[in-house]
C-alpha cells in the first residue's frame, strides 16, 4: 500500500528550520480542513510553539499532522513527540508565565488555550507527547 | 538562514519581514538592528510586519527586544501592518507586547516617529525658561 497518503504527513524536528517546516505543513493541511483564516492562524501559532518546545526541551522529535473528522465537521490533529527529559511537573508547565528555560512561559499554556483539544503524555526520562486537536466550524 | 535586511530612509530604519522567520533569523535580526541603529545614529525604527502570517511567542518576544534596546539607542520603535488573525492570536495567547507602540500601517507608523522626533526637538530645544530657542522654532 502506497503510504504517501494526503491525509497525513511527519516531519522531523532536530533544527531551527524543521520549526519553520512543521508551520508550512501545519499550514497546508489547515486551509485542506477549510480551517477560517484566524482559526489556520491559532493553529499553525500553537504548532510553532509546541514544535520549538520539542526542539528545545525534548531535544528533538518528530511532529505529525493529519486530517481528522468527528463525522459532522472536519479538523486537524498534530501531534508532537520527543524523548528528552520529559516533565516532572506538567501542572506547572502549564501555568502562563512559568518557564524551565529562558522563554516567557506562554508556549505550553498559551498553545492550549489557541486549540480546541490538548493532549500531553509525559514520562520523566522518556520523553513527552502533546496532541492537539482544531475542528473547522 | 535568512538575514532579513534592514534599510535606511533618512532618520529611520525600515525592516520589512517578508519571510517565514526561523529563531536563528529573529536573533540575527536583534544584532544587526543594533549595530545598524549605532553605526547610522537613526532616531527611528520602523518594523513592518504585513507579510507575516504569524507571530508566535518567540517572534513576539523580538519586537519587544528591539523596542527596549533602541531605546538604549535613544531610537523609537513602530510596529505596523499586523494583520487582524495575528492580532486576535497574539492576544488568545498571552502576549501583551507590552511597551512595543504599533500602528495601522507604514504611512502612520513614520508619523508616529515624525511627531516623537519633533518632540524630541523641541525638548533638545528648550531653554532654561522654557521657551524655545529660535533656531529650533524655525526647524519646525
Amino acid at each position: 500500500m502506497n503510504t504517501s497518503t494526503t491525509d497525513r504527513d511527519e516531519l522531523p524536528i532536530a533544527g531551527d528550520d524543521d520549526v519553520v517546516r512543521v508551520r508550512q505543513l501545519v499550514r497546508t493541511f489547515a486551509v485542506k480542513a477549510k480551517l477560517s483564516l484566524v482559526d489556520q492562524t491559532k493553529l499553525v501559532t500553537a504548532a510553532s510553539e509546541l514544535a520549538r518546545n520539542t526542539l528545545n526541551y525534548g531535544g528533538g522529535g518528530t511532529a505529525s499532522v493529519e486530517l481528522v473528522s468527528n463525522g459532522k465537521r472536519p479538523g486537524i490533529r498534530a501531534v508532537f513527540t520527543d524523548e528528552g527529559p520529559g516533565i516532572p511537573n506538567i501542572d506547572l508547565a502549564l501555568t502562563d508565565g512559568w518557564t524551565s528555560g529562558t522563554g516567557l512561559g506562554l508556549g505550553m499554556s498559551g498553545a492550549r488555550r489557541l486549540v480546541d483539544e490538548f493532549e500531553v503524555e509525559t514520562a520523566v526520562g522518556r520523553g513527552t507527547t502533546v496532541s492537539i486537536v482544531k475542528w473547522a466550524r | 538562514m535568512d538575514r532579513v535586511p534592514i534599510l535606511k530612509i533618512g532618520d529611520v530604519l525600515l525592516v520589512s519581514i517578508q519571510v517565514d522567520l526561523q529563531d536563528q533569523s529573529v536573533l540575527a535580526l536583534q544584532e544587526d538592528l543594533a549595530e545598524r541603529i549605532t553605526t547610522t545614529g537613526v532616531h527611528g525604527v520602523v518594523i513592518d510586519i504585513s507579510g507575516v502570517e504569524i507571530v508566535d511567542s518567540f517572534i513576539g518576544r523580538m519586537f519587544a527586544t528591539i523596542a527596549s534596546m533602541s531605546r538604549l539607542f535613544d531610537a523609537d520603535t513602530v510596529v505596523v501592518g499586523m494583520r487582524p488573525a495575528v492580532a486576535i492570536t497574539l492576544v488568545e495567547l498571552g502576549l501583551t507586547l507590552g511597551r512595543v507602540r504599533t500602528a495601522l500601517d507604514l504611512e502612520k507608523g513614520l508619523a508616529i516617529l515624525r511627531r516623537s522626533a519633533a518632540e524630541r526637538l523641541v525638548s533638545d530645544g528648550l531653554d532654561e525658561s522654557g521657551e524655545l530657542d529660535e533656531a529650533v522654532r524655525t526647524d519646525l
